[in-house]
């Protein structure tokens, strides 16, 4: 598997998880499966809305963005493009000081850590990672 | 035979994925009809701004009585079933009581938050008392159950209440924080138990019958 296969699977499970998020914001999920009970405090707190838009909504879409945008470059008119994946690294690393801040909210301002929130963390930093090794892949391989 | 391309394996792989998170997601939303009121609710300002509790009687009454009951408590129960008709009828609709329900849901009462946040939500459409009595008349049926949600749901039609307007509150949980406020709000008033009374000052413990409720009313407040 490529590095960017493994981004682009790393961008779905990052889709879902936001996805469940999301669905639970909008009630569709009765309970929220998380056992510290931290999540409904992170979900339910006035903070989980940014700028009006649910979190769990941003990062869904933020997502299915990296995730179509992975796919495209490894479609073979995209294979051998550095423009595609530095575009991905740029978003990924918006998304990753977003998270930043997330984490800071939780933490220092919440009191309290959503462990499907954690996940989704883990996810984006992999999935930034990945690029990052992509885009040096790339570099190294037209120099 | 030739070996599938490391594409069309990835592509499987990946479908094999989406699948399985899709599944995930439609399973969690079949799993539970009843969402959960949490506990660790921060209490915004905005949850209890303006907020008192459910009151129910004169504005100029001369005694105001504060009860703090949980919907899922027995004692309670027996309270809203057998006395409190005679308090309502007598005390409080002839002008002499005025009367606020406060939530005090106890941690070990499953069903006790999402309860109060039912009524909370009759309450959004001016059928809290009615939703209140269907709630603790129901209370054998629904204490054990394992989706209390569904019952309290029924009490909607019942009561006359808007269905997706109620639906839409409790998707929401958007009184979880007045909830947890008026807990905290008992607790600073030293209430330990439920139902616990407020009357004149003082706390009165466990169940009160009628006649002890009127002596106490006229003993603040002689009737006229």
């Amino acid at each position: 598997m490529t590095l960017r296969m493994g981004a682009a699977v790393t961008a779905l499970a990052g889709l879902f998880v936001s996805a469940y998020l999301w669905l639970y914001k909008l009630g569709a999920i009765g309970t929220i499966a998380c056992g510290t009970g931290g999540c409904e405090t992170v979900q339910l707190s006035p903070l989980s809305r940014f700028l009006g838009v649910e979190v769990a909504a941003i990062g869904a879409g933020g997502y299915a963005l990296l995730l179509a945008l992975t796919l495209a470059s490894l479609q073979p008119r995209w294979a051998g493009s550095g423009r595609l994946i530095e575009i991905i690294a740029l978003l990924a690393g918006g998304a990753v000081l977003f998270t930043l801040y997330l984490k800071y909210l939780e933490f220092f301002v919440i009191h309290a850590i959503c462990r499907w929130c954690v996940a989704s963390a883990v996810l984006i930093v992999g999935f930034f990672t990945l690029i990052l090794l992509e885009l040096r892949r790339i570099r190294r391989h037209t120099t | 035979m030739a070996e599938p391309s490391p594409m069309k394996r990835f592509y499987a792989l990946f479908a094999v994925a989406a699948a399985a998170g899709i599944g995930f997601l439609i399973w969690q939303m079949n799993r539970a009809s009843t969402p959960t009121v949490p506990v660790q609710v921060t209490v915004q300002p905005g949850d209890t701004a303006g907020f008192r509790g459910y009151t129910l009687g004169s504005d100029s009454a001369a005694v105001e009585v504060v009860e703090y009951a949980d919907y899922q408590c027995p004692a309670c129960q027996q309270f809203a079933t057998v006395e409190w008709p005679y308090v309502r009828d007598r005390l409080v609709q002839t002008g002499r009581v005025r009367w606020v329900f406060r939530d005090f849901p106890l941690s070990q009462h499953q069903w006790a938050r999402l309860a109060a946040h039912s009524a909370a939500c009759a309450n959004e459409q001016g059928k809290f008392w009615e939703y209140q009595d269907a709630i603790f008349a129901t209370q054998p049926d629904w204490s054990a159950s394992r989706d209390a949600g569904k019952i309290f749901r029924a009490q909607v039609e019942r009561v006359g209440l808007d269905g997706a307007g109620w639906d839409a509150c409790m998707s929401s949980l958007r009184f979880a924080g007045r909830i947890q406020g008026s807990a905290d709000e008992g607790i600073r008033a030293g209430v330990g138990s439920t139902p616990s009374f407020v009357i004149g000052g003082r706390i009165y413990a466990g169940v009160l019958p009628y006649d002890r409720i009127k002596a106490l009313v006229d003993s603040l407040s002689p009737a006229p």
